[in-house]
């Protein structure tokens, strides 16, 4: 019955097919998963999956985006319309309402950021939905405390990560087992890297929010980066807002990601630049994590995505 | 056949130079990106470095890793070169060594042993070599590293292929062993080839890793083998009719129109249609993730295996295999503990201890009353219910298991099942 050898699938749909493994045991062996869905790259990957995951039938979780209020208006817009096209339920989890209600109290000055307050609003919200796990798009080749991060990490009543105390995760046998009130964070996207996931949009034709093609802004020069001039922005003096061609290469909080001058207005332009990029997306985009050498595990021990 | 994607596994202490290896391959293939060399540049020069890069900082990352220079847990690294993509499973060697070794085993095509050319042959690199075979690695690469301390010398490298052949021979199934002479710390026969050992004549570590073939994992050439995962049944209106059984093919390959039996449940029935997201397939191979219709109303629930019924898989509750003992906490006969196989997950109890594994002598000790933390040993085990598998030798999907503690859910132990 047994056929000869014949082609191995491709590394991509390789990864895939791994990937909608892990969607599946977390929808078997859990009773309330959630997707977090942030209208970003990565995410909209995980979506794709999910529905060669589960279709022709529903998906059997609802989407959750923590919405700092500083997104860019393209990916809110972007993200409803998917949401729409899909027909899945969306929770959004609301920074502002943390903040309104004094869960949170807000940085002040020019280089206040939402960023760190995103992990109360989604702690609260994963308590407040009861839910057990949540798929996000981090990558393990995004940063180095998540290369040490497991596919299924679990998270304590806290919602804390303790790296030294991780599970073993052996050969494609996730542990599931957790007690009431502790979650786990499920990552499909693990041992995809930054081009895999470009390519892979490439590959499926995905639609993704314009902001990372090539077009025309108002930004101001900081810390050799380029934000974005908004209504959230509050200069500091001898900065100048001019415009600039760029694109963006993560997206997150207008507040703390930087644009990449570029002039690649497709997929296929993207993907070239990022095969041939010498910096790494968080280290040319991401304010967030130049705190310091461990900003990225202070925030994921703190239960971060 | 070459892979489009290789997994390979590394393993080491504190001194071998593992992270200086990796940190290495990283940087002489050029996958290291400004911001990470600056981010080294500027930690090296704050450990009181020389000015040169310590191209170990490159994969230590954790506070605790970087301020012990210790590493702590098993790092997935990722890098790609013209001809393959790489996932590098990097295991720190102490503590709990066995655990990170047998985790990062678990999955990887290949392992790099490595042998400080000084030392010698230690514990910890057969212990690494030893737990490569017993996970059923087919091919072994013993990094000879450090050769710029033993002046490059020839005799010191054969003297040291020798011993550890000796060793290699009495592994557990084997497989094919390849020997470099190295210094990840000077950059010779890593990724470009050394010019103060020219005596050398073998591949370099990436040129071969770029090569090898790895035979282990033709998974079309196996009995067909498909873990229920999920059942996928739509309950709104539309399409309220349609049941398809969700999973990945672990191994072999189905067509529809195949007989299949259902186990361990029994049925019988033939494949009505293999659907994807893409739209319906003739066949499929493994490591594809379908979903399955059939032609018959069975009974298939999760943790039952869909296959050929002339190539039916064993049914069993007795199980005997091979553990790695993960956990503080000592195992004894008697012991009760969740087994998870595939999509299963059944009740198991240890009902005896046949022999342990000294990992160094590769002597088996007898009867041993407990395990503990790092132990490897052969157990029988009674389950809760039947389960469908292959002996691990033949089929790593269908012949691991994990076990999982009750009372605190922590997986302690990863086993193989001989029969």
């Amino acid at each position: 019955m047994s056929v000869a050898t014949r082609p191995q699938l491709s590394h991509l749909r390789a990864l895939e097919s791994e990937a909608i493994h892990v969607m599946r045991e977390v929808a078997a062996e859990f009773e309330r998963p959630v997707l977090l869905f942030s209208g970003g790259k990565d995410s909209i990957v995980l979506l794709r999956l999910a529905e060669k995951a589960f279709r022709p039938a529903p998906f059997p979780f609802p989407l959750m985006h923590v919405d700092t209020g500083h997104n860019f208006p393209e990916v809110i817009e972007f993200r409803d319309r998917r949401v729409a096209e899909l027909g899945e339920r969306l929770i959004v989890a609301s920074v502002q309402e943390s903040i309104d209600k004094g869960r949170v109290v807000e940085e002040t000055g020019p280089r206040a950021s939402r960023n760190r307050l995103q992990t109360v609003t989604l702690l609260d919200a994963i308590s407040e939905h009861g839910f057990d796990a949540a798929f996000g798009g981090a990558r393990r080749d995004e940063e180095r405390a998540r290369a040490k991060e497991r596919i299924m990490s679990f998270r304590d009543s806290f919602g804390q990560w303790d790296p030294k105390d991780q599970r073993p995760e052996l050969w494609n046998l996730y542990n599931g087992r957790i007690h009431k009130g502790e979650h786990v964070r499920v990552f499909p996207l693990s041992n995809w890297t930054e081009l895999d996931v470009w390519e892979y949009i490439d590959a499926e034709q995905l639609e993704i929010p314009s902001i990372y093609f090539s077009h025309r802004r108002e930004v101001f020069k900081r810390d050799g980066m380029l934000y974005a001039m908004s209504e959230f922005a509050e200069l500091i003096e001898g900065e100048e807002v001019y415009e600039e061609t760029v694109r963006y290469r993560t997206v997150g909080d207008m507040s703390c990601t930087g644009g990449v001058r570029s002039t690649a207005a497709t997929l296929e332009e993207v993907v070239l630049e990022i095969a041939a990029t010498t910096v790494t997306e968080r280290g040319e985009t991401r304010a967030d994590d130049r705190v310091s050498e461990a900003a990225m595990e202070d925030r994921k021990k703190a239960g971060y995505f | 056949m070459t892979l489009d994607l290789l997994r390979f596994t590394t393993a080491g202490s504190v001194d071998d130079g593992k992270s200086t290896l990796i940190g290495r391959l990283l940087f002489d293939s050029k996958q290291v990106f400004e911001d990470q060399l600056a981010q080294v540049a500027q930690a090296s020069e704050r450990r009181g470095g020389t000015g040169t890069l310590d191209l170990a900082l490159l994969t230590d990352g954790l506070r605790a890793e970087r301020e012990q220079g210790i590493t702590i847990d098993v790092a997935y690294r990722y890098f790609a070169t013209a001809k393959r993509r790489f996932i590098i499973a990097d295991c720190p060697g102490h503590q709990q060594y066995t655990r990170n070794m047998v985790t990062g085993a678990s999955t990887a095509d290949v392992s790099v042993v490595l042998i400080d050319a000084r030392r010698g042959v230690l514990e910890q690199s057969k212990r690494h070599a030893f737990i490569s075979a017993l996970l059923g690695i087919p091919e072994m690469v013993v990094a000879i590293n450090k050769m710029d301390l033993v002046e490059h010398s020839r005799e010191r490298y054969e003297e040291l292929v020798e011993e550890f052949a000796g060793y290699a021979q009495k592994l557990p199934g084997a497989g094919a062993v390849t020997y470099i002479p190295l210094s990840a710390l000077n950059g010779d026969n890593v990724v470009q080839r050394s010019e103060t050992m020219d005596w050398y004549e073998g591949p370099v570590l990436l040129e071969h890793l770029e090569q090898v073939e790895v035979a282990y994992d033709h998974p079309g050439a196996k009995p067909a083998r498909f873990p229920v995962q999920w059942v996928v049944r739509p309950q709104n209106g539309n399409g309220s009719d349609y049941r398809g059984y969700a999973g990945q093919l672990a191994s072999g390959a189905l067509r529809r129109g195949d007989e299949v039996t259902i186990v361990p449940s029994g049925g019988r029935t033939r494949i009505a249609g293999i659907d994807t997201f893409e739209g319906e397939l003739d066949e499929a191979t493994a490591p594809m993730s379908l979903t399955l219709r059939l032609e018959d109303e069975l009974d298939v629930s999760r943790g039952e295996l869909i296959c050929h019924p002339e190539e039916a898989p064993e049914v069993t509750q007795q199980l005997e295999a091979d553990v790695c003992w993960m956990h503080a906490d000592l195992m004894r006969p008697g012991g009760r503990f969740m087994l998870k196989h595939t999509s299963r997950t059944v009740m198991a109890l240890v009902e005896g201890i046949e022999d342990m594994l000294d990992t160094h002598t590769l002597e088996r000790i007898e009867a041993p009353t407990e395990l503990g933390l790092n132990d490897i040993a052969r157990v029988r085990l009674r389950t809760s219910a039947p389960l469908a598998f292959d002996a691990y030798a033949r089929n790593r999907r269908t012949g691991s298991f994990i076990l999982i503690d009750e009372a605190t859910n922590a997986t302690v132990a990863a086993g193989m099942i001989v029969g």
